[in-house]
């Protein structure tokens, strides 16, 4: 996606990052700090669109299962989180990162959570790649004999 | 007649905990995890995760673990399970032309820009049985690999299109309709029929694009590209003003190139169905494809030639296995009280017989 407004990208990189990767990252980066929640953590679907010949009308594919919460750190950052499957955890900790992203420890936390999970995440996209590279097609035409 | 309508409770209780101890099979070996159906079994966890119309590979898998392999029974608990669940809302339209492809074939155009991407696939094996799977030392098979390519992988359709030489796919923002929030209405749109489908069995969903190919509506279609992979999607999120990705799944899009006469009103030029399907289901995305274009023979100025895959009130009333077997099964549960009366009026008709044809029932 486009990503202009850098808590786009950081709060899309969160929604997609493996559960436990955030979760081992969140750890090694400390204590939580103080926060309330504003709302608690919350599973519930979102209706997931295509279009009819990938470029034509919308229609709904079917939904899938996403979390949710908001918090806010003692300080008075607000963080929001919206992420894929069924972690509550994995909520707490995204919108953690996303209020922490807005305080003075925003460069410390992108340095040990956000660009680790980049990498990882790029890694294992690239994995996939590579053995779907593999596959691609090589034509060869025969020689045929003919004048 | 007062019949028993209590009971049973003790039956049931034992019944269910006998489905428990079967379920789990012989305790000498090991139980299955939910991982390992998910890793293992993952076509069977796409399947259920779209016609359950929910996508959650973990939910799936232990749908199917509960329901002891039978995939309608654990489609049925996905179902009943998602409308549990608060809509949060819906995403954006998934843009699959930035599909990161495991798989990209076309069966039109054999040098499509971007190539020809098998992935892992089953064509070109030679079904044939391999016994070295049921040994018991799991050979690591290791893929091999290439130098990962980057550059988005355009859609192919787009080739034609640019030549005017295929009916061009109008953008348009309307809310689609939803059968899951609104019973479904006859006539419909494409919308509805696309997401009916797109959950639909995939058995009765290949019968009828099967019928299309034996002839019973005629639109011979081609796969003009047919494509595996992961995408990102994406939803407005309005507390914040922006939009962000809130995930990523494997869709299985399918689009074909089918023919068309041309009209009064425009010149000769191809057609299109369209499938896109939850996680990598391609039997499922091309039989979807199939029926979509069967079912626009309206829209397109096409003679209606009696064929089922034509009648939408038929093809969309019975695609849902979960409809169906819900009806189908129904019928084994008690019914002793209609019974009751049928009984009564059986024997009360072949009273009356008797005594209007007494010699008839002598002489047989």
């Amino acid at each position: 996606m486009n990503k202009e407004n850098p808590r786009q990208a950081w709060m899309s990189l969160l929604a997609k990052a493996p559960t436990h990767s955030l979760e081992d990252k969140m750890t090694a980066v400390g204590p939580e700090p103080e926060f309330k929640w504003l709302r608690h953590p919350e599973l519930g679907g979102v209706m997931v669109q295509g279009r009819a010949g990938s470029t034509g009308g919308r229609f709904n594919i079917g939904e899938m299962t996403v979390t949710r919460c908001a918090l806010q750190l003692a300080s008075g950052e607000v963080g929001h989180a919206v992420v894929q499957g069924r972690s509550k955890s994995k909520a707490r900790h995204a919108a953690l990162v996303d209020a922490l992203m807005q305080t003075p420890r925003a460069n410390s936390l992108k340095a040990q959570v956000l660009d680790p999970l980049m990498t990882e995440m790029a890694t294992s996209r690239d994995a996939r790649a590579a053995k779907a590279a593999a596959t691609k097609v090589d034509f060869f035409t025969m020689v045929r004999g003919e004048d | 007649m007062y019949v028993a309508v209590k009971g049973g409770e003790r039956a049931i209780d034992n019944a269910h905990a006998w489905l428990a101890e079967e379920r789990r099979g012989d305790t000498s070996i090991a139980e299955l995890s939910i991982e390992q159906i998910r890793e293992q079994l993952s076509l069977a966890v796409n399947r259920v995760m779209a016609e359950g119309s929910l996508y959650d590979p973990d939910l799936a898998a232990l749908a199917i673990k509960q329901s002891r392999g039978d995939l309608i029974e654990a489609i049925f608990l996905i179902r009943a399970y998602r409308t549990t669940l608060p809509r949060f809302g819906s995403s954006e339209p998934v843009k699959t032309e930035d599909m990161a492809c495991d798989r990209r074939i076309s069966a039109t155009f054999k040098d499509a820009p971007g190539g020809q991407v098998l992935g892992p696939t089953f064509d070109y094996t030679h079904r044939l049985l391999d016994f070295k799977l049921a040994a018991e030392s799991d050979p690591q098979a290791d893929a091999e690999t290439a130098k990962p390519r980057r550059e988005p992988i355009p859609h192919i359709m787009e080739f034609l299109n640019t030549e005017g030489l295929i009916q061009t796919e109008i953008a348009c923002e309307d809310t689609p309709p939803d059968l899951t929030r609104e019973p479904m209405e006859l006539p419909s749109n494409r919308a509805l029929r696309l997401q009916s489908l797109a959950r639909g069995d995939e058995g009765f969903v290949l019968g009828m694009a099967y019928s299309t190919q034996r002839g019973y509506a005629r639109n011979h279609a081609f796969v003009g590209e047919l494509r595996i992979g992961a995408v990102p999607v994406e939803m407005e999120i309005p507390e914040l003003g922006f939009a962000i990705e809130i995930g990523e799944m494997t869709l299985t899009e399918c689009e074909t190139v089918n023919q068309f006469q041309g009209s009064k009103t425009e010149p000769p030029q191809f057609t299109r169905g369209y499938g896109l399907v939850f996680g990598q289901s391609e039997r499922k995305a091309i039989s979807v494809a199939l029926v979509d274009r069967a079912l626009r023979w309206k829209e397109l100025g096409e003679s209606d030639s009696g064929a089922a895959a034509q009648d939408e009130e038929f093809v969309l009333s019975h695609c849902d296995n979960i409809q169906a077997t819900g009806f189908l099964e129904h019928i084994k549960l008690p019914h002793y009280v209609d019974f009751q009366s049928e009984l009564e009026l059986v024997r009360k008709l072949r009273r009356e017989a008797a005594e209007t044809y007494p010699m008839q029932e002598a002489a047989e």
